[in-house]
């Protein structure tokens, strides 16, 4: 974020504010990764950790928001500072509602439990990993203010999208085979929905990135057109 | 020393020291008061109505007045005013806009130099300029001397209270599409023009008491004169003649002119206290 | 490092002939916001005063150092910088007021109307371009009322109705309900934000097509300063306004347009929602985000 502060205390406080959206996004990670690993090895002890891990993240939000509030109300930041705080609003809801749908994939999870042999489609793992990689960039994108890597990943959220829509016919044919699995393929497509969420919320924290190192909104917007005209850099 | 001690010496000493500036102060007062009651307690005595009336009469006669001598410095003060206040005025204006440019500063030395020069020389001088060329004493010169010496504390005076006026008023009118000439006569000087007043008439007050420079320009008339080229009387001459006459009957008229101009100069004064007062509300 | 900004053609501010603004770039107007858009505009926007190249010393000591901007007709421009960037005196440049220290010069062009104003009468141009100033500075001889008419009657104009002009002036800058009952009283007797809004009326009475305010709310408590920021939105339907403002979320607050300034150029200039939420400049963002010097 360049130099330094004048107003030592301004440039700590921003500084805790950041420190606290590195950490609540860490918890998130490891949220979906606990989530994926819970998923693929049936490890129920592992899906109830993550899920009582939710309410630490939900607590951060709430912290985190009200950090925001006091920064606008004391400090009225601008510019570069105006766009990381607004960023962070924005994201900490992002990041919240990916650690609710970790925490569903785990309540999926530990209703599996009791049926081992079930069908468990290793598209649902590749599609899985591939969010959660979504995430990790994202997060990355935003520790370094890296505009690329944010827009690349943003870019990502269509692949998912596809994969998803493409799991459907799967598991319908899935369930004309075998009508007994009904409840079980139901969750199977409840766990590939979040995982589709998960993408989109990734996006999501991926398009304010751009806005905050960039002061561009490039939300709704198609990503196709070159964005770098305007600005000189 | 504990606090409570130091506390109590601390108030000691500075009740000593009030009680001592107070002392002082009184002690400044001494001399005025006694001068005011001495003028009042010896002239009092020769204050009648034809003193105000009448003209000087030859030693012995009873029941002469200095009439002339109280006209003549009303005469030679107001002559002294339409000579002095003009160009004193303008000057300060000139010095408050210009006093940093090298002109402003060899003025403003020399309205220094001359408020310092004794009285009795800026006599001589209109007494040269004017008296030997003329070959004539007249009320002309005796208002000129006067003027000029006024002329530096008139100057003076109006510049120090001009540059009182806040540079924050200049700029507004100016702001305003007002011109300079106007902006500074308008705003500035009226703004000032309280203060200069009161300056003014201090000065005024100063010059009504002036004896020496009067001697060689104005001198004195026992008549009343016959028009402001003539000489004429004034108070302050009149009183001189009168003290160092060797008759008792012409000290005490000495006493009661002297009554009448103290009592002139105080209401003078007064005057250019109250007309600020009201001005300024 | 060349000072490359959204409003000035790059290489054109030094050495180019100052002889028409053709090469200044104009700022595109504002895009319709819908409702947001209140803030600014989409109007045609020109520039109804412009400088060109403004150079601008006292003796020795260069303060401007070749300043060129256009100034949007009927719209705010805010003008920040730190202490010394020369803001105050490119303000006083646009009246004529600069010169009026001694030692002051000034190089270069500004236009009014197309107009070049070091050729006008600098007492005709003050008239077109009002000042108001940091301290409220009514007159203290003179009553309300004669505040409002002291331009006028100064300059020797016959007012035809003098208690009409007084009143629409006062009511213009809403003072005329607090000061009715007592508009012979002594400017003196107003509170700090009332003397600064008979200021701003005593501007309006001469029927300025420009007015210049130099930190005009820097004395007054926060709600005067609402009441004069106010004011200035008021005043913008008819007027062109210039403010010089230490209060950064003052310009964010009144201004269409902000334009930076440091060590007497200008860094930057665009609209106030774009210099407030991702300035161009690195020195701008520095500067309004605190981290500077």
């Amino acid at each position: 974020m360049g130099r330094m502060h004048t107003d030592r205390e301004y440039e700590a406080e921003l500084t805790a504010l950041r420190e606290r959206v590195l950490l609540m996004a860490a918890r998130v990670e490891e949220q979906v990764n606990g989530a994926l690993r819970a998923y693929q090895t049936q490890d129920s002890v592992l899906a109830e950790r993550v899920r009582q891990a939710d309410s630490q993240v939900d607590q951060l939000e709430v912290e985190i928001d009200g950090l925001c509030v006091q920064m606008l109300a004391r400090r009225q930041p601008v510019a570069s500072d105006l766009r990381f705080v607004t960023t962070i609003l924005k994201i900490v809801t992002d990041l919240e509602r990916i650690g609710d749908l970790a925490t569903s994939i785990c309540s999926r999870v530990l209703e599996l439990q009791g049926t081992p042999g079930a069908y468990r489609p290793s598209a649902l793992q590749d599609m899985g990993e591939a969010a959660r990689n979504m995430v990790r960039d994202a997060v990355d994108a935003l520790v370094a203010g890296d505009a690329r890597k944010a827009r690349e990943v943003s870019r990502r959220d269509q692949l998912i999208d596809e994969q998803h829509a493409a799991f459907f016919p799967i598991i319908a044919r899935q369930m004309e085979a075998t009508p007994s699995d009904f409840d079980h393929l139901m969750r199977m497509i409840s766990i590939s929905k979040a995982i589709e969420r998960i993408a989109d919320h990734a996006t999501n924290l991926a398009e304010m990135v751009v806005f905050m190192v960039e002061g561009r909104d490039v939300r709704h917007v198609h990503e196709d057109k070159p964005e770098r005209k305007q600005r000189a850099e | 020393m504990n606090i409570r001690s130091h506390f109590t010496y601390r108030k000691a000493v500075d009740r000593i020291v009030r009680g001592l500036c107070l002392l002082a102060a009184l002690l400044a007062l001494v001399p005025l008061f006694s001068v005011l009651y001495y003028v009042t307690a010896r002239g009092l005595g020769g204050i009648s109505f034809e003193f105000f009336t009448e003209l000087p009469t030859p030693v012995g006669e009873e029941h002469g007045g200095v009439a002339n001598a109280i006209t003549g410095t009303l005469t030679l003060v107001g002559l002294a005013c339409l000579f002095g206040i003009p160009p004193g005025v303008l000057a300060g204006v000139y010095l408050s806009q210009f006093g940093h440019t090298r002109l402003g500063k060899i003025v403003r030395f020399s309205a220094d130099v001359m408020s310092g020069v004794p009285s009795v020389t800026i006599g001589i001088f209109v007494y040269s300029l004017l008296v030997v060329r003329t070959k004539q004493f007249s009320a002309y010169a005796g208002g000129l001397a006067l003027a000029v010496i006024m002329l530096p504390t008139v100057t003076r005076t109006t510049e120090e209270l001009l540059k009182l006026v806040p540079e924050a008023l200049r700029e507004a009118a100016l702001g305003l599409g007002v011109p300079q000439w106007r902006t500074t006569l308008s705003v500035m000087l009226r703004t000032a023009a309280p203060g200069v007043a009161t300056g003014i008439m201090l000065a005024v007050a100063r010059v009504a008491g002036e004896t020496a420079p009067l001697l060689f320009t104005s001198f004195s008339n026992r008549f009343w004169p016959g028009g402001l080229d003539e000489p004429t009387a004034s108070l302050p001459v009149q009183i001189y003649t009168y003290a160092v006459s060797p008759y008792e009957d012409w000290h005490s008229q000495a006493w009661a002119a002297a009554l009448v101009l103290v009592a002139l100069v105080l209401t003078l004064n007064v005057a250019a206290r109250v007309l600020v007062r009201h001005r300024v509300r | 490092m060349s000072t490359t900004n959204s409003v000035v053609a790059s290489g054109s501010v030094s050495g180019a002939p100052w002889g028409s603004d053709a090469h200044l770039q104009v700022v595109p107007p504002p895009p319709s916001l819908g409702a947001l858009g209140a803030m600014v505009e989409p109007l045609h926007e020109s520039a109804k005063m412009s400088a060109v190249g403004l150079r601008a010393s006292f003796g020795a000591r260069e303060i401007l150092k070749g300043i060129s901007i256009p100034l949007y007709e009927k719209h705010v421009t805010a003008i920040i910088g730190p202490s010394g960037c020369g803001k105050s005196t490119f303000i006083r440049c646009l009246n004529r007021m600069h010169e009026v220290v001694s030692g002051a010069t000034s190089v270069g062009q500004v236009h009014l109307d197309g107009q070049d104003i070091f050729s006008m009468d600098p007492v005709r141009l003050r008239r077109r371009v009002g000042m108001v100033f940091q301290k409220p500075n009514p007159f203290p001889t003179m009553s309300i009322r004669d505040n409002v008419l002291a331009g006028l009657r100064l300059n020797g104009l016959k007012v035809a109705e003098p208690d009409a002009l007084v009143e629409r002036a006062l009511r213009q800058v809403a003072l005329w309900d607090e000061v009715k009952d007592g508009i012979h009283r002594s400017g003196l007797s107003l509170s700090g934000g009332q003397q600064q809004r008979l200021c701003i009326a005593r501007t309006l009475a001469m029927e300025p097509e420009v007015i210049l305010m130099d930190e005009p709310c820097s004395a007054l408590d926060p709600i005067a300063t609402a009441r004069v920021e106010e004011l200035i939105h008021e005043l913008k339907k008819d007027y062109t306004i210039v403010i010089v403002t230490h209060n950064m979320q003052q310009a964010a607050r009144v201004a269409d347009y902000t334009a930076f300034f440091y060590m007497g150029e200008l860094i930057e200039h665009d609209r106030t929602d774009v210099i407030f939420t991702r300035p161009a400049q690195q020195r701008t963002e520095d500067y309004i985000t605190g981290r500077f010097g």
